[in-house]
C-alpha cells in the first residue's frame, strides 16, 4: 500500500468516530474519493471500526451503491423506474448496450464507459431518463441517443 | 419565551422565479437563472429580482419560470429564450405569449398559472409552499407561519396534548400502510426508555414516485418542523432523516435547511430557550429498496446489512440500537405543524370518514400533464387521470393505472372511479402506497408489466427469507417465459399459487406485497396472459419476441423519415418514390420507424 493511497484514506476516517454506525457513510466518502472501493481500503476500514473485513465486505456487497472495481470514466446508468419503463426504458437500455455492447454491471474493455442501471431519479416525469455522470438526461428518444453519444466520440 | 422574529415575503416586488427542482435543474435551471440575472443588471431592470425556488411538481414543462407578482408561468424555457423574456416581458412589458403554457387538449394559450387545468383542480395543503418559497432561505418559511407550530407546542401544549390534537385530526401514515399516527406516537411516548429516537423515512424506494423527493427539495423546513413536533410528543431527543443518495439536491438542500434551523434555535439545545432539545442527523441511502422497510431501515443506519427484522418487537418498543424508535414518512411529517397550527378539526374536514386530509401523488406513465398532484382524500382516480392530468396524450385509451409501487396492483379503466382511501385501494386489490401513480395506455402491455415489477422485487429482495427469495426467482421465470411466447396455460394456475403462498409465508413487507402487480393482473387482465400464451401474440406490441414489423408497400412513398430515425440502419431505401425496406435480421424492434411514421406504412404484428 503506498503512503499517498494511506495518507488519503486516513484522512477521510479522521473525520469519522469510530462507531459501527458510520461504517456506510465512511464507505461512500471512500467510494467518492477512489469511484470505487479499493481492497485495502476495506481492510483499514474494519481496522479502524474494530470489526472484520469480511463485515465490511459483507455491507459492501448488500447495497448497490458501492462498486469493488473500478468504473469507466464515463458512468452512464440507465433508469429503470416504472414511469420510464412504461415510456420506452427498455428500448433506450437495449439501444444503451449495443451502442457501448456492455450489458449493465460491466465496462467497456478501454476502461471509457460503464453501464448501470438505477431505480429511478425522481425525474419521472422527464421519462424515459439516463443519468452520465451525475447528469440527468429526459425523455430520451433513439436519436437523442444517438446525438448525445456521436457528439462525444 | 423567545418570539420568533417573523418577515413579510417581498410581496409585491417584482419577481423572476426559477424552479430548482430535480427536473428543472437536469435542464440547465441553475445555468438559465444565472443568465436572467447578467439580462436584467445589462439592462439595468433594477427593480426585478431574481430568484428561485423549489419543485413546482410541474416537471415535464420544465425549465419552468414564474413571474410574480402577475402570476405568468412559462414552460420548456431554455438559454436562449432568457434574452427574449427579459426584453418582451420586463423592457416592453409584454407578456411572450410563445413560452406560455398550452393546454395539452384545447391547444389554448395559458397565460396565468392560477389558470392552468393541472393546478386549478389541486388542493395544496401540504405542498402549499413547493415552488411558492425559496428553499434555501429559512426566512421565507418563517414568513410563512413557520416554526409557530413548534413555538405553539413548546410553550403552551403537553405532549399529550400534542398526540390528541393529532388524534382528532385523523391523520393516517402516508408511507403506505396508513398507520393512525397518533396511536404510532402514543406507543412511542408510553415505551419507558432513557433514550428514544425519532426517524423521517426519506427513502422513496417505490420507482416511479418523487413526492418526497419534491417535499425535501421545496419546502425542508415543514419537514424539520413536524419532526421536532413528533420529537416532542414521543420523548426523543434525536432524529435521524434516511434519504435516498439518488436524490443529491434533495440531500443538499435538507443539510443547509438544518444548519440554518440550529443557527435559528430551531434545532439544538434548549430549543428556543425551552428545556426539549433535538438533534437531527442526516444517513444517506446506499441504493437497497428494501430499506425503505423501517425495521431494515434501522439496520442499515446502524451500519449493517439492510435486512428486515420481524415483528414484534415494533420499532416503537424496540427500534434504533434498542430503543424506542418512531419512524414517520417525509409528507406525514410535513403535514404535522398544519395540524398543530390550525387544529386538528380542522385538518379533518378536508377528505372522508375514514380518510382524512389530503393525499399526493406522483402522476407519470402515459398522461398529458405530469407531476405531483395533491388532492383531498376520496377524490375519483378518474378526477385524478382526466381533470388534473389532461387524460391520455395522441388519443390513446386508458387501460390501468398503477399505484403502490411494487407492492402495489394495478386497477383497469373500468375502475376509475373508485376513490382515493387506502381501504378502497385495498379491496381492489392494489395499495395506496405512498404515491406512485403510473398510468398506461394501450400501448403497454399487462404481462410485460407484472414481469417488470416482479424483476424488481426479485432483484431487491434481501434474501433473508425463502418464499421471497426464491419464489420471485420462479415467478419471474414464468413471466419471462410467457413473455417470450414460450408459456404454458397451466402458468396461469402456477403464477397463482405461488403468489398465494409468497403473499402468506413472506417475512417483511416486501415480500408479502411482491406478488400484488401479478395477481391484480391475472386477475384483471386474464385476457392478455392468454393471448401471450395460446396465439403468442403481444396485443401492445411490447414483448419483442412477440413482435414483428413491416413496410407496408402500398402506403409508403420511400420519404425516408423512418431510415433517418432508425439507430440501427435496419430501414434502407430502395430508390427514389419507392418503398423502404425492411431488414428483419437487423430489426431490434425498438419502434422508432413505427412511431415517426404518419403514414401508417408501417405494421406491427
Ligand atoms: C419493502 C418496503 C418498502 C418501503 N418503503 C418505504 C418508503 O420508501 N418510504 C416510506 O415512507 N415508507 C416505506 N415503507 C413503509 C415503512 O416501513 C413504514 O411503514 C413507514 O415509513 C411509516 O411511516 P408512516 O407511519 O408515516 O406511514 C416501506 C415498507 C416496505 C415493506
Ligand atoms: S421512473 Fe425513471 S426517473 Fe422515476
Amino acid at each position: 500500500m503506498n503512503s499517498a493511497f494511506t495518507r488519503e484514506i486516513n484522512s477521510i476516517l479522521s473525520d469519522f468516530s469510530q462507531e459501527r454506525g458510520n461504517l456506510i457513510p465512511i464507505l461512500q466518502h471512500v467510494q467518492e474519493k477512489f469511484g470505487y472501493l479499493p481492497e485495502e481500503a476495506i481492510q483499514a476500514i474494519a481496522d479502524f471500526l474494530h470489526v472484520s473485513s469480511s463485515t465490511v465486505y459483507s455491507v459492501s456487497t448488500f447495497y448497490t451503491q458501492f462498486k469493488l472495481t473500478p468504473l469507466g470514466e464515463e458512468v452512464v446508468k440507465i433508469c429503470r423506474g416504472t414511469a420510464c419503463h412504461v415510456r420506452g426504458g427498455p428500448t433506450l437500455q437495449r439501444d444503451i448496450e449495443r451502442r457501448l455492447s456492455i450489458k449493465p454491471g460491466e465496462t467497456t474493455k478501454d476502461m471509457k464507459y460503464s453501464l448501470e442501471t438505477v431505480a429511478c431519479v425522481g425525474a419521472c416525469a422527464l421519462a424515459p431518463v439516463m443519468i452520465v455522470n451525475n447528469r440527468v438526461y429526459g425523455k430520451m428518444t433513439p436519436k437523442k441517443v444517438a446525438e448525445l453519444f456521436n457528439g462525444k466520440n | 419565551m423567545a418570539k420568533i422574529k417573523t418577515s413579510k415575503l417581498s410581496a409585491g416586488q417584482r419577481t423572476v422565479f426559477l424552479c430548482h427542482g430535480t427536473g428543472c435543474v437536469s435542464n440547465e435551471a441553475f445555468a438559465i437563472r444565472k443568465a436572467f440575472e447578467k439580462s436584467i443588471e445589462r439592462l439595468q431592470l433594477t427593480d426585478i429580482k431574481v430568484d428561485f425556488t423549489g419543485c413546482h411538481g410541474f416537471c415535464e414543462q420544465g425549465p419552468i419560470v414564474f413571474v410574480q407578482p402577475e402570476g405568468i408561468f412559462y414552460a420548456h424555457v431554455s438559454l436562449d429564450d432568457v434574452e427574449e423574456i427579459v426584453y418582451s416581458h420586463f423592457r416592453d412589458n409584454k407578456p411572450l405569449e410563445r413560452l406560455m403554457y398550452k393546454d395539452p387538449s384545447s391547444s389554448e394559450i395559458v397565460p396565468y398559472f392560477k389558470d392552468i387545468n393541472f393546478y386549478k383542480k389541486q388542493r395544496h395543503i401540504v405542498l402549499r409552499n413547493c415552488g411558492r418559497i425559496n428553499p434555501e432561505r429559512i426566512e421565507d418559511y418563517i414568513a410563512t407561519d413557520g416554526y409557530q407550530a413548534l413555538q405553539k407546542v413548546l410553550f403552551s401544549m403537553t405532549p399529550h396534548q400534542v398526540i390528541d390534537e393529532v388524534k382528532i385530526s385523523g391523520l393516517r401514515g402516508r408511507g403506505g400502510a396508513g398507520f393512525p399516527t397518533a396511536t404510532k406516537w402514543q406507543f412511542c411516548h408510553d415505551a419507558p426508555s432513557d433514550k428514544k429516537y425519532l426517524i423521517c423515512n426519506a427513502d422513496e424506494g417505490d420507482p416511479g414516485a418523487f413526492m418526497d423527493r419534491s417535499m425535501m427539495e421545496g419546502d425542508p423546513h415543514s419537514v424539520i418542523e413536524g419532526m421536532a413536533i413528533a420529537a416532542y410528543a414521543t420523548g426523543a431527543t434525536e432524529g435521524y432523516i434516511y434519504i435516498r443518495a439518488e436524490y443529491p439536491l434533495a440531500v443538499n438542500r435538507t443539510k443547509f435547511a438544518i444548519k440554518e434551523a440550529e443557527e435559528r434555535g430551531f434545532l439544538g439545545k434548549n430549543i428556543l430557550g425551552s428545556d426539549f432539545s433535538l438533534k437531527i442527523h442526516i444517513k444517506e441511502g446506499a441504493g437497497a429498496f428494501v430499506c425503505g422497510e423501517e425495521t431494515a431501515l434501522i439496520a442499515s443506519i446502524e451500519g449493517r446489512r439492510g435486512m428486515p427484522s420481524s415483528r414484534p418487537p415494533f420499532p416503537t418498543q424496540s427500534g434504533l440500537w434498542g430503543k424506542p424508535t418512531n419512524i414517520n414518512n417525509v409528507k406525514t411529517l410535513a403535514t404535522v405543524p398544519l395540524i398543530i397550527l390550525h387544529g386538528g378539526k380542522s385538518y379533518s374536514q378536508t377528505g372522508t370518514e375514514k380518510n382524512r386530509g389530503t393525499s399526493i401523488f406522483a402522476l407519470t406513465g402515459k398522461i398529458n400533464c405530469m407531476g405531483l398532484v395533491e388532492v383531498p382524500m376520496g377524490t375519483k382516480l378518474a378526477d385524478i387521470i382526466f381533470d388534473i392530468g389532461g387524460g391520455i396524450p395522441n388519443g390513446k385509451k386508458l387501460k390501468a393505472v398503477q399505484t403502490g409501487g411494487p407492492s402495489g396492483g394495478c386497477l383497469p379503466a373500468n375502475m376509475i372511479n373508485l376513490p382515493v382511501e387506502y381501504e378502497a385501494f385495498a379491496n381492489a386489490g392494489s395499495i395506496m402506497g405512498s404515491g406512485g401513480m403510473v398510468v398506461m395506455d394501450e400501448d403497454t402491455c399487462m404481462v410485460d408489466v407484472a414481469r417488470f415489477f416482479i424483476s424488481f422485487t426479485q432483484s431487491e429482495s434481501c434474501g433473508k427469507c425463502v418464499p421471497c427469495r426464491l419464489g420471485t426467482k420462479q415467478m419471474l421465470n414464468i413471466l419471462e417465459n410467457i413473455c417470450q411466447g414460450r408459456g404454458n396455460i397451466t402458468d396461469i394456475d402456477l403464477l397463482q399459487n405461488l403468489a398465494q403462498s409468497i403473499k402468506v409465508s413472506s417475512l417483511c413487507g416486501l415480500g408479502q406485497t411482491a406478488p400484488n402487480p401479478v395477481l391484480t393482473t391475472l386477475s384483471y387482465f386474464r385476457d392478455e396472459y392468454e393471448e401471450h400464451i395460446n396465439d403468442r401474440r403481444c396485443r401492445a406490441a411490447v414483448c419483442t419476441g412477440l413482435v414483428t414489423y413491416s413496410i407496408i408497400a402500398e402506403k409508403c412513398p420511400g420519404c425516408g423519415l423512418c431510415i433517418r430515425e432508425c439507430p440501427v440502419q435496419a430501414v434502407t431505401s430502395s430508390g427514389k418514390k419507392k418503398p423502404v425496406i425492411l431488414d428483419q435480421s437487423k430489426c431490434t424492434k425498438c419502434g422508432a420507424c413505427f412511431n415517426i411514421c404518419r403514414l401508417g406504412a408501417i405494421a406491427v404484428k
